[in-house]
């Protein structure tokens, strides 16, 4: 299959999200790297999806949290818990995930996170997935086995597979050897 | 922790059954995506909390109607959305659309890059610069309301196709046109040569020549 920059310009969301046809793929790859302007759409585009998929671009006003939070207690009749109490156990929540995140930054080389995952095969190496710092997995957006999703990055499949992520056995099981 | 959509059902369980404060648990990982949504819609920073606010309000109110089949960050933003939406028809959201030249209307016909400079990668480290999330969200707040609502709910609240579909009430296909204009727009206003001087301005900054 040959495709032609327009093709390639009509497909490039689907490409990124790793919905296209393995001939799509391929004939996108082809074309690609022959072809300047393509390139520089492709990687623009990625790069666009990748800084907007992170989670420093989910900004909230100062004081957000407390205002949602009194207006809720307001709300709420017969709220037993103070707004204090909240708060404490928000920070000691904080502590906790801080605490995990320096122990796994420790962890020496990114071999497989999790000692019964399995590795991937073939995985496109510039589609787009999502992984959470806590996860041992990666997916592609909307999968229902993404957990945390608080706590989600967007990268491409390479960095997740880099950084130890092995593919999600429910969302990315044809890259499961 | 070791299952935490196990321990969301639960939540929701007891929420169910009169443990009314255990609310503030459950939403607390979505508040900043029930902003995220409600700005998107609205891009008036007092709207949008007023906004998320009430959809917390309403998403307490209703908890008894949640069905597990859905997720329930999804079922929230979903909320959020209506929220928004009904606030703009009541005429309170201080808006000024459309900006610029894109247009809200739907258009099925291909999108044409503008423009082909090379765009060096941008690591995300970047992101940490206010400066960098100003351009990205001015970017982001130029572009028309169905772009916008597509794009905020599938890459930046990182919703499926079907579900960002549901959450605005539209085909799947429109999804996937909108957002393909959404990336393409997006990649256009702030590549370097056209609105997107800024990052090769950054680079200049940090000592590397722009040219």
């Amino acid at each position: 299959m040959v495709v032609k920059c327009e093709e390639v310009w009509r497909e490039i969301s689907s490409y990124l999200d790793g919905d296209v046809s393995p001939d799509m793929r391929a004939a996108i790859d082809a074309h690609v790297s022959g072809c300047k302007h393509c390139t520089a759409v492709l990687d623009g585009t990625r790069n666009v999806v990748q800084l907007y998929g992170d989670e420093r671009m989910l900004e909230v006003p100062l004081g957000f949290s407390h205002r949602l939070h009194r207006r809720l207690e307001g709300n709420m009749p017969g709220s037993r818990r103070s707004f204090l109490g909240w708060m404490v156990a928000a920070a000691a929540g904080v502590v906790l995930v801080g605490g995990f995140e320096a122990a796994r930054s420790s962890s020496g080389p990114r071999n497989l996170r999790s000692e019964h995952a399995q590795p991937g095969a073939r995985v496109p190496p510039d589609m787009m997935v999502l992984v959470t710092s806590e996860g041992k997995t990666f997916h592609v957006a909307g999968c229902t086995f993404i957990h945390d999703k608080a706590h989600v990055r967007t990268m491409v499949a390479r960095e997740a597979e880099r950084e130890g992520y092995a593919p999600c056995v429910r969302c990315l099981k044809k890259y499961l050897s | 922790m070791e299952n935490p959509v196990a321990d969301e059902e639960m939540l929701i369980q007891r929420i169910r059954e009169g443990e009314r404060d255990l609310f503030y648990e459950l939403i607390q990982p979505y508040e900043r995506r029930m902003y995220a949504a409600a700005f998107a819609l609205l891009r008036n920073q007092a709207d949008a909390e007023d906004v998320a606010q009430e959809a917390a309000l309403k998403a307490f109110k209703h908890i008894g109607q949640f069905r597990a089949e859905a997720r329930f960050s999804t079922w929230l933003i979903q909320i959020t959305v209506n929220e928004a939406r009904m606030w703009r028809r009541k005429g309170h959201a201080h808006m000024m659309e459309p900006i610029a030249n894109h247009e809200d209307k739907d258009n099925e016909g291909n999108y044409t890059p503008r423009d082909f400079a090379d765009w060096r990668e941008i690591p995300s480290e970047t992101l940490e610069r206010h400066e960098v999330r100003q351009k990205l969200a001015e970017a982001l707040g130029s572009l028309g309301q169905i772009y916008r609502e597509v794009f905020v709910l599938r890459d930046m609240q990182q919703l499926s196709i079907e579900e960002t579909a549901k959450a605005l009430g539209i085909s799947n296909a429109s999804v996937k046109t909108r957002l393909l204009r959404a990336r393409l727009m997006l990649r256009d206003l702030l590549a370097p040569g056209l609105g997107g001087s800024w990052s090769s301005r950054l680079s200049f900054e940090k000592g590397t020549k722009p040219w």
